[in-house]
């Protein structure tokens, strides 16, 4: 019925009977996000409305510094050996994508000349090619003209496996061609229903053919470039020292009118988030700090009388309980928590499910995340358009001991329960992080209350998150019975993000736990719809198969959510930044300015 | 004496490479990834991680790594670092002038303040003044740099807002931007010099008051020296030998950075080098700086056995 009703929206939209502004009003409020009403209306052959951040200034230049602190500088500025955010940020001051994900999560052209749609004939139909038309005139910082070629270009030098780019994935699976000068068009082999991820955002950046032709594959570690970028982005490059500091200024030919507002630019890196906060909101040393996960009531101490103030960023990051579905302590030929196991306690799902009432989500939000988390029951938070309605979550130490009851595990005499001679006794591991440790403590607390016992175990993260193979305290071995960490959710679409609990994708000693299932669950009905979402067209059904999807993991209880996790930064009082909790906080660089 | 430095130079070759052995495997077994940050990003697929570990010889073993290391190292090639993938001697290079102007300078200032304050107190033992010296010099070093870094950073960013606290490098020339260094460097300086006087001062006085009881300051004292010369040139020149020792032990220190107070002030020198390479398992880069580490741990050694010959020419080379 909803899927009725939509069509005949967009058909109104498409012949003008209702504006595009009422119709994603009417998406928000039946609980569509802004992105994804936006994209239902692009592939329904609506054009996207070009909706530009707010931008005052009305001229180019005149203000003055702008000084950001990053205080993981970042380390080098090639987009495409971008390994982590910060380099991506870095990279994303002097490089553009064709286009970048704005406040309101629409996509907003950069180095395009608009946004692709099947009514501008950007899009086919069949989801197999996107064409792309590119703004005429842009010139790199050298003074070369940018062209068609540079985006080709970029595409072959990324997906060139020599050249080992960590944005490899991001151009895998297509082929990109020139159709004009002006004009690219990108061929996938597979229907590709979210087609913004190619030359979008971070690893979308398009670097200079004439300077990094000579360095594809094997070279690409030579390339002067990678030290000194020449792009086309709002600020030139000045200075650069690894992890410490970056310095632009003003680009006098940027193909934005009026942009960019400040003069110079100024990226510094080191230290701590405390302090980084405190040089924003009290001292006013910086006009914006980066990713500051400092506890709410720092900030709000820091905040009182200060010079500036925290900002907050929805994306769909979630941080999340995993739950191990093989038995951890039972070496099968060399391999613990090996799929031909079955955990002895959590494969019961009634265990699964009073776990789950036990996370004390409201108070972990009152006492540890503040204003930057949000309680929730779901794994995919986003864009709204995925979120699922048919979820609820409460904190029940009654009902979850009811449940264990009903299972079998009775208290024992010194309170912990225990079935068959066996003690409820778990593992609870996460890395090394203040906030987690207090939700392990917190989650410890509830358990003890219902007759688990929970043994908590924190490892550094440097270890936690690696993939070295030889050790079992990483993640991906999960050599626990529960584990505890954050999965970020990098583009506005949850294809990525669900992919990886496909039962192919079990992390096992074959695969050197590479494979990103961790939990080692594996549900048909999961795999189905994951299947089926990859190449499904139409965006309303795309939804409903991952909001299965979602829903499939919370019956079976395989991830608890415990916060959905909002991006903090802090910014001056008077510095206007366009920020998108899709995208890198640089991404709409070019619109930032400060208000006198 | 040529000779001396020679055979000196010579032992510390296979001394050298023994650290070198050890610094390496000790790194290689260490656990972490270059990579790790990567391994939670949705976007990059796992293979992508174990190309760059491949294409960067980390799954090769440690024997093998260590000799490509040693053999590179000989010609001059120092490697690059896994996280920027530049060369590790240009970031080195980037990193020591801030380092040896803030970590030199605060050296300097401790040099300036203990050498007459250990002097003064020594020639007036148990004086006020001593008593002084002593407690603060006490207070001094019983204070951590992370402390009163913090300390100043509170009263004197926070508080009066007469100082910035993030040590960044300001562009420019001129008198303005002289200032500006000066300016924002106070407060790290003040934070290790202080620190460092405070030990250093104990230790001129003692060595002080070691050598002016002896037979020969008392006769010198008889002949009718005045007291300026008698200290000066009798006492303090035999009391500087193990002060010397102490500056020349310290001296690597000044090319190491100071590795906490460099994370307060965000200071971008060698030490905060050192540690973020460690948290990012960037095994060439913290390899290369601990080895230049302990070359010059080795030849300021050897600078202090020399100085001791011209501070004191009983003392032979043999």
């Amino acid at each position: 019925m909803f899927d009725n009703n939509l069509r005949g929206m967009i058909d109104d939209v498409k012949d003008g009977r209702m504006d595009r502004r009422a119709f994603v009003k009417r998406m928000i409020a039946v609980g569509l996000t802004a992105p994804m009403a936006n994209q239902i209306l692009s592939l329904g052959g609506v054009a996207m409305a070009q909706s530009p951040n707010p931008y005052k200034p009305t001229k180019r230049g005149g203000g003055g510094p702008l000084k950001l602190l990053w205080w993981q500088g970042p380390t080098l500025l090639n987009p495409h050996f971008a390994t982590g955010t910060k380099d991506q940020d870095g990279s994303r001051i002097f490089y553009e994508p064709l286009a970048s994900w704005d406040v309101d999560g629409h996509l907003n052209p950069i180095l395009a000349a608009e946004i692709p749609s099947i009514q501008n004939g950007g899009l086919s139909a069949d989801a197999k090619s996107v064409t792309w038309k590119l703004k005429p005139g842009v010139k790199w910082h050298d003074g070369k003209p940018f062209s068609a070629d540079d985006v080709v270009f970029t595409w072959e030098y990324a997906s060139d496996p020599a050249t080992a780019a960590v944005s490899s994935a991001t151009y895998a699976g297509m082929t990109v061609e020139k159709v004009d000068n002006l004009t690219i068009r990108i061929k996938f082999e597979k229907p590709t229903p979210f087609w913004a991820n190619a030359f979008v955002g971070a690893y979308g950046c398009v670097i200079p053919k004439h300077l990094f032709a000579e360095f594809k594959g094997g070279k690409s570690r030579e390339a002067p470039t990678n030290l000194k970028p020449v792009g086309t982005g709002p600020y030139k490059f000045i200075e650069f020292k690894p992890g410490d500091l970056i310095r632009g200024e003003i680009n006098p030919d940027y193909h934005m009118a009026n942009r960019p507002y400040f003069d110079t630019i100024e990226m510094k890196g080191g230290g701590d988030a405390v302090s980084a906060a405190r040089a924003v909101i009290q001292t006013g040393e910086y006009d914006f700090a980066w990713n500051i996960q400092v506890e709410d009531e720092v900030l709000l101490r820091l905040e009182k009388g200060g010079k500036g103030k925290t900002l907050y960023a929805v994306g769909g990051d979630i941080e999340f309980i995993a739950i191990n579905f093989t038995d951890p302590n039972t070496e099968v030929d060399g391999e613990r928590s090996s799929m031909k196991t079955k955990h002895p306690i959590l494969s019961d799902p009634r265990v699964r499910q009073a776990l789950a009432l036990l996370v004390d989500r409201e108070s972990i939000k009152k006492v540890i995340y503040g204003r930057a988390g949000r309680a929730t029951a779901n794994y995919l938070n986003g864009p709204e358009e995925f979120v699922s309605k048919n979820t609820k979550w409460e904190f029940s130490v009654e009902k979850a001991s009811a449940l264990l009851e009903q299972a079998g595990w009775k208290a024992g005499s010194d309170g912990i329960r225990e079935k068959d001679g066996k003690k409820l006794k778990l593992l609870y591991q996460t890395s090394i992080n203040g906030p987690r440790q207090k939700t392990q403590a917190i989650v410890k607390q509830a358990c003890q209350k219902a007759g688990i016992d929970v043994e908590l175990k924190s490892v550094v993260a440097s270890v936690f998150f690696s993939s070295d193979v030889a050790n079992p305290d990483t993640y991906a071995h999960f050599y626990a019975d529960i584990e505890m960490f954050q999965i970020p959710m990098t583009q506005p679409d949850p294809a990525l993000h669900m992919r990886r609990y496909h039962s192919r994708n079990v992390a096992t000693k074959e695969n050197k736990w590479q494979g990103p299932n961790f939990p080692r669950w594996t549900n048909k009905d999961y795999d189905a719809a994951v299947d089926a979402a990859e190449t499904e067209t139409d965006p309303i059904k795309r939804a409903d198969l991952y909001i299965k999807c979602n829903d499939l993991i919370w019956q079976d209880n395989v991830m608890i959510p415990v916060m959905h996790r909002l991006a903090v930064e802090a910014c001056s009082n008077t510095v206007r930044p366009a920020l998108s909790g899709w995208a890198n906080q640089t991404d709409n660089l070019q619109d930032w300015y400060r208000e006198t | 004496m040529s000779q001396y430095i020679l055979r000196r130079l010579m032992i510390a070759i296979p001394s050298l490479l023994g650290i070198s052995v050890v610094l390496f495997v000790v790194l290689a077994l260490a656990p972490g990834d270059p990579f790790s940050e990567l391994a939670t990003n949705p976007n990059v697929p796992p293979e992508v991680q174990a190309a760059l570990r491949t294409k960067f010889g980390l799954d090769d073993p440690i024997y093998l790594r260590y000799l490509h290391w040693l053999a590179a190292m000989v010609q001059g090639d120092w490697g690059f670092s896994f996280v920027s993938r530049i060369n590790v001697d240009t970031l080195i290079l980037q990193r020591l002038p801030t380092t040896l102007y803030v970590v030199g300078s605060s050296q300097l200032l401790a040099l300036l303040i203990a050498i007459p304050v250990g002097v003064f107190a020594a020639t007036r033992p148990y004086s006020l003044f001593d008593q002084l010296a002593n407690t603060f010099a006490f207070i001094g070093f019983s204070l951590p740099t992370f402390f009163t870094g913090i300390l100043f950073i509170l009263v004197f960013s926070v508080k009066l807002d007469w100082l910035p606290f993030v040590y960044t490098d300001v562009p420019g020339s001129g008198i303005p931007w002289l200032l500006e260094m000066i300016r924002q460097a106070i407060m790290p300086v003040m934070v290790l010099g202080l620190f460092q006087a405070a030990s250093m001062t104990r230790f001129v006085r003692s060595a002080m008051l070691d050598v002016i009881r002896l037979d020969y300051v008392t006769t010198a004292r008889a002949k009718g020296l005045g007291q300026a010369k008698v200290i000066v040139k009798h006492v303090m020149r035999n009391a500087m030998i193990p002060v010397v020792t102490l500056i020349a032990l310290q001296m690597p220190a000044v090319f190491g950075g100071a590795i906490v107070t460099e994370q307060i002030f965000r200071i971008p020198g060698i030490g905060s080098l050192l540690i973020s390479s460690i948290l990012a398992n960037d095994t060439p880069v913290v390899m290369a700086v601990t080895f230049v580490f302990a070359c010059l741990v080795v030849l300021f050694n050897l600078i202090a056995d020399v100085l001791y010959g011209w501070l004191d020419p009983r003392i032979s080379f043999r």
